[in-house]
């Protein structure tokens, strides 16, 4: 394994390196949903629009998977980040 | 494959147990998980670890909770983000400053430090507060919160170190007993099992049902809500029981709220926009400045409840045991919980008396009277 790419940040909003995402799916972890939970990759602010192809390619090449049945988390909403003042200013109108 | 213990339900309730036998020495423990660890309602809670309740029992269960969440990253080898940062709980009428006297002095009783406090000293625990919004409050600095993700996955590893097999996506679809042992229908095989655990939370009734025995427990949708991070703002749990919200700020900055709502009993799990309404309008008028946060995701999980919103826990018929129906305040118990359900499995008298919570309280009409439960 390069040593560089390991350094590499592929969740920029909770600062998760590869490395961190191998040595996860080294010790076990086999979806995108567990990696979430685990190490928190995918809850930022971008919710996971950067990160979840880079770890799918991953989960993919190291458990020879074939990258459609690495599935990417399940979609929350709201779609967007939404402030509770908008919310409260558009239920009172 | 046959193993001594079997516990259905990889949540934090079940690989706490299964951790807790084999620290006690039992050799052979399966926990089988339909999905992965965390994927059901551990993984969704609010994750608030609360000592202040209104019963004896769940205030031990609770006190000793805290007890080893206080050396639990360092005992199951996992930061598992524990914090004391306390629990404010508004008061909003005379009638609730009453019961939490009650409560205050039996918890004071047992050791837990709650006290009752005015609406200037909760301002200055929690100076964002809307003063106008509740007359007093109580607060307990070593009440606190934890990563229930990573609560979970340390229980599962721990578990793993000391010889448990914990099978992720593998779904029990069937139980036949015979000649003193369990045989399991799963989707990766049968396997034969002398003990038989039920850990399944929301799913607890389907379980039950398949070793033949009926549990009146039924599960609810609790919908939850992440916000972006904020610099730090303030370290204690906020509840009200009248609205049934609490707020938290969690260690990386973001709040994770959460609020009781009216539902029927399903195993929904979809988000609503209902709930960002409800929740917002709550929120605010108990936390003005939260109308300048933003909501990063929702989702939701499932409350396995049951009449009395209290546990049933024991063994219910010769060999099959249950820790279910923890009606949404499983995760704050757990450690203590998982540990007392260790020892009863392998005949070890427990140290707190849980028969309060045996299945036939229900029959006999014994249900337990919680004045403190949020939803």
């Amino acid at each position: 394994m390069k040593g560089s790419d390991n350094d590499i940040i592929v969740c920029r909003c909770e600062d998760i390196t590869l490395g961190e995402i191998r040595e996860k799916i080294r010790e076990g972890l086999t979806t995108t949903e567990e990696l979430k939970r685990v190490l928190r990759v995918g809850m930022g602010p971008c919710r996971g629009k950067s990160c979840v192809p880079i770890i799918r390619r991953e989960l993919s090449r190291m458990l020879s998977l074939p990258m459609a049945d690495v599935l990417p988390p399940k979609d929350r909403p709201p779609v967007v980040m939404v402030k509770f003042k908008s919310i409260l200013e558009g239920s009172e109108e | 494959m046959s193993f001594d213990v079997g516990v259905i339900g990889g949540g934090v309730i079940g690989c706490a147990i299964a951790y807790n036998l084999a620290k006690f020495g039992q050799k052979n423990v399966v926990v089988f998980e339909r999905q992965y660890p965390g994927a059901g309602s551990t993984g969704r809670c609010g994750a608030g670890v609360r000592q202040q309740w209104g019963l004896e029992m769940n205030c031990r269960l609770a006190r000793g909770s805290v007890k080893i969440f206080e050396q639990l990253s360092s005992e199951l080898g996992v930061d598992i983000e524990f914090r004391q940062g306390g629990y404010l709980v508004l008061a909003h009428t005379e009638k609730q400053i009453e019961q939490f006297e009650k409560n205050v002095s039996l918890q004071n009783s047992l050791g837990i430090p709650s006290r009752i406090i005015t609406v200037e000293e909760a301002l200055e625990i929690v100076p964002y507060l809307n003063p106008e919004s509740f007359i007093a409050a109580t607060f307990c600095p070593t009440d606190g919160h934890a990563n229930p993700l990573l609560t979970n996955y340390a229980y599962a590893k721990a578990a793993e170190r000391l010889g448990v097999k914990v099978m992720k996506f593998t779904e029990v679809s069937g139980v036949e007993r015979s000649n003193g042992v369990f045989k399991l229908t799963t989707s990766r095989g049968n396997f034969e099992v002398g003990c038989l655990v039920n850990a399944a939370g929301g799913y607890s009734k389907p379980v039950a049902a398949m070793v033949g025995v009926d549990i009146p427990t039924y599960s609810e949708r609790h919908q939850i809500l992440v916000t972006a991070p904020v610099p730090r703002m303030f370290d204690c749990m906020v509840i009200s029981f009248t609205s049934g919200i609490y707020a938290q700020q969690v260690p990386q900055g973001s709040f994770v709220l959460g609020i009781a709502e009216n539902e029927e009993p399903s195993y929904n799990t979809n988000s609503s926009w209902q709930f960002l309404e409800h929740i917002t309008y709550e929120v605010t008028s108990i936390l003005p400045v939260f109308g300048e946060l933003s909501i990063v995701r929702q989702w939701a999980g499932l409350y396995n409840k049951t009449p009395d919103s209290q546990p049933i826990l024991g063994e219910v018929s010769p060999g099959f045991f249950v820790a279910v129906g923890f009606s949404g305040h499983g995760f704050m118990i757990a450690p203590k919980t998982a540990e007392i359900m260790a020892k009863l499995i392998l005949g070890i008298k427990p140290d707190i008396d849980i028969s309060y919570l045996s299945l036939d309280r229900f029959e006999k009409g014994e249900l337990i009277v919680e004045p403190s439960v949020v939803g």
